[in-house]
């Protein structure tokens, strides 16, 4: 065989190879008729499902474009809001809300979060009951609906014990206690991936537990740490049900602050705005979809990049 | 000094010389330690005046209103000078949604993550699954809005023998709800499915098992736990919603399981009448927390079915 390198030689050993292999794989493989067709027919309603899936994500953004395209222009930033010009009506007062609500937000939720998930993951004693009532607290936490936590905010922090008043503070207090679990689970997932053989080689060199924290483990999860607050925060960014009832579907046309007076946020405005009969004002509303879609999914992109960029197996 | 003492102190000659001990009380270290406490007990704090905020209103207002008045009755229409407070039409409104959403999430979401976890490529499963991440992260105003101005219509079109009578529609609302829930069903039925070991789909494999069969027949079982708990948190998820069903299944309550009617869940009800500045100690105060209470022990319930669940998937092959 080796001997021998004429093409029809070639030619035919190559067919008898090519008939042997299509035999042997035939009797391998063994699959009836019957099972690849019920295989093929499988494999397409799995990729029907997640056609479905990511086509809906599209038809939404693409939606949105298309109904607000008209009025998205600069006054959509600048000017008040309106309940009689819609042509002229924008999402100032609205912006500076959410601005002011997510960065409390932000102010609260970084330091009691990442204080929570450090304190069960570093310090907490698993076997201790309180230690459990309080994992298993937060999970169940998270899924508490958005809107109880309203009922809380409007019970509790509105009137009540806090008696803040129908002002951003409260929204924002109100947010913090809705996006706290997020922070507290990622966070807890992040620093729970740092491997214990760093903390013990910090601590055999004699750095005290908070240096270990501080200077080994928190800079090792802080992509994963970030990650979740980022998620938390386009959370809160995008709620409107728990701001019904603390205070922010009043209409707002000089700016807002922190403390006093009456305020508003972008999805609530939107809310109210898709509520007016007159078309213009659902286009309004719509160009304001766009703007809170650019602002979230921006956010979010940018976690779940963060995450799979500094995703690191140790 | 007794034999024993000596002995002892015998036995560790370097605890005079170098001490273990820190050399300083570290106050610090106890301060920070005694914050980071206060932040984990802190949630605690927020369940108890969840709990707290809603029973004390719903006690007032079952000292007003009988339970065979609220769990027995059928017309719901608190507002009313001659108020009926019969929940269950609100009850069965949130669960017209719920068994929507989950017509939608179940389908589309497990077939979503067999795909990932079976079938996809590492290539393909890194692109499509942040994908549906971002999915998840859309607010729900624009959901809503996008069920009543663009599905709306178009349920309209595809099923014009239908009754259509009024604007609203329920069944619009909980698709759009399921659809809100896929990528929370595809992302915790696909870890359940990945954290299923290779070997079970090898060996049925090497039995002569095609993929779909170890898909359906092996690592679907296997997997089972972890898929019911995302069924289940779909499930506490569509009770819980309440933008997109505000805006796009109505505010009338309605004892009714037509796809085509209006509705009023429990969420948009609270989040109808507490909307506006209403006085604190009246019977619609109350009514809302007592609606609340429901709505917090449904949830809960799931939830807690959904973390025993995802325990004893985690728990079976670690």
């Amino acid at each position: 065989m080796a001997g021998s390198p004429m093409m029809p030689t070639t030619g035919r050993t190559q067919l008898a190879a090519s008939g042997a292999r299509a035999v042997t794989a035939r009797s391998l493989q063994a699959s009836s008729r019957g099972d690849q067709v019920r295989g093929a027919f499988f494999l397409s309603l799995l990729l029907l499902g997640i056609g479905i899936a990511l086509l809906s994500l599209a038809a939404i953004i693409i939606w949105s474009l298309v109904e607000g395209l008209p009025r998205l222009d600069t006054s959509l930033i600048t000017n008040g809001p309106s309940s009689v010009r819609p042509q002229e009506a924008g999402f100032r007062t609205a912006l500076i809300g959410s601005i002011m609500v997510v960065g409390g937000v932000i102010g609260l939720v970084v330091p009691v979060g990442v204080g929570a998930a450090i304190y069960l993951e570093e310090y907490a004693d698993r076997e201790r009951w309180w230690n459990r009532l309080i994992e298993l607290n937060i999970q169940n936490l998270a899924g508490v609906p958005s809107i109880v936590f309203g009922i809380l905010g409007l019970a509790f922090i509105v009137r009540g014990p806090l008696s803040l008043g129908f002002v951003a503070a409260a929204g924002s207090l109100t947010l913090t206690l809705l996006v706290l679990p997020t922070v507290i689970i990622a966070a807890r997932e992040a620093i729970r991936a740092v491997p214990p053989s760093i903390r013990e080689g910090s601590l055999a060199l004699g750095a005290t537990r908070w240096q270990t924290v501080r200077r080994q483990v928190l800079p090792a999860a802080l992509p994963g740490v970030l990650t979740g607050i980022i998620l938390a925060v386009a959370r809160a960014t995008g709620e409107a049900a728990p701001l019904l009832l603390v205070g922010a579907v009043t209409f707002v046309t000089s700016n807002p602050s922190f403390f006093e007076g009456a305020y508003s946020t972008l999805p609530v405005q939107i809310f109210n705005y898709s509520n007016r009969p007159q078309a213009d004002f659902r286009v309004l509303a719509m160009a304001g979809v766009i703007l809170m879609l650019g602002l979230v999914l921006a956010m979010n992109a940018f976690a779940v990049w963060l995450r799979n960029r500094f995703e690191q197996s140790w | 000094m007794t034999a024993d003492n000596l002995a002892a102190s015998s036995a560790r000659p370097t605890d005079r010389a170098v001490s273990l001990e820190s050399s300083s009380p570290r106050y610090a270290e106890k301060a920070i330690f005694a914050f980071l406490a206060f932040c984990g007990i802190l949630s605690v704090g927020v369940t108890t005046a969840i709990v707290v905020s809603l029973l004390m209103p719903t006690i007032d207002f079952f000292r007003q209103v009988t339970v065979e008045q609220f769990f027995l009755d059928t017309v719901w229409a608190p507002r009313q000078a001659t108020g009926r407070f019969g929940v269950w039409p609100v009850v069965v409104g949130t669960l017209n949604i719920v068994v929507w959403a989950l017509a939608v999430a179940i389908p589309v979401g497990l077939a979503s993550a067999i795909y990932l976890s079976e079938y996809a490529s590492h290539r393909t499963r890194r692109i499509i699954k942040p994908i549906l991440e971002v999915l998840a992260g859309i607010p729900t105003v624009a959901i809503g809005l996008f069920a009543f101005f663009a599905l709306n219509p178009a349920a309209r079109m595809a099923f014009p023998f239908l009754d259509w009578s009024g604007i609203f529609s329920v069944g619009v609302a909980g698709v759009a709800v399921g659809l809100m829930t896929v990528p929370l069903v595809a992302s915790i039925s696909d870890d359940a499915m990945r954290a299923v070991p290779r070997s079970l789909r090898e060996g049925a494999y090497g039995l002569g098992a095609n993929k779909l069969k170890v898909s359906l027949r092996v690592v679907f079982p296997a997997a089972i736990s972890g898929i019911t708990a995302s069924i289940v948190l779909a499930g506490s998820r569509a009770v819980g919603e309440t933008m997109v069903v505000y805006i796009a299944a109505g505010r009338t309550p309605n004892l009714t399981f037509d796809p085509t009617q209006s509705v009023q869940t429990m969420t948009a009800y609270i989040a109808g009448t507490a909307t506006g500045d209403i006085p604190t100690g009246t019977l619609d105060y109350d009514t809302i927390f007592a609606v609340g209470t429901l709505l917090f022990v449904m949830t809960l319930v799931l939830n807690i079915f959904a973390i025993r669940l995802v325990r004893r998937f985690r728990e079976a092959y670690d």
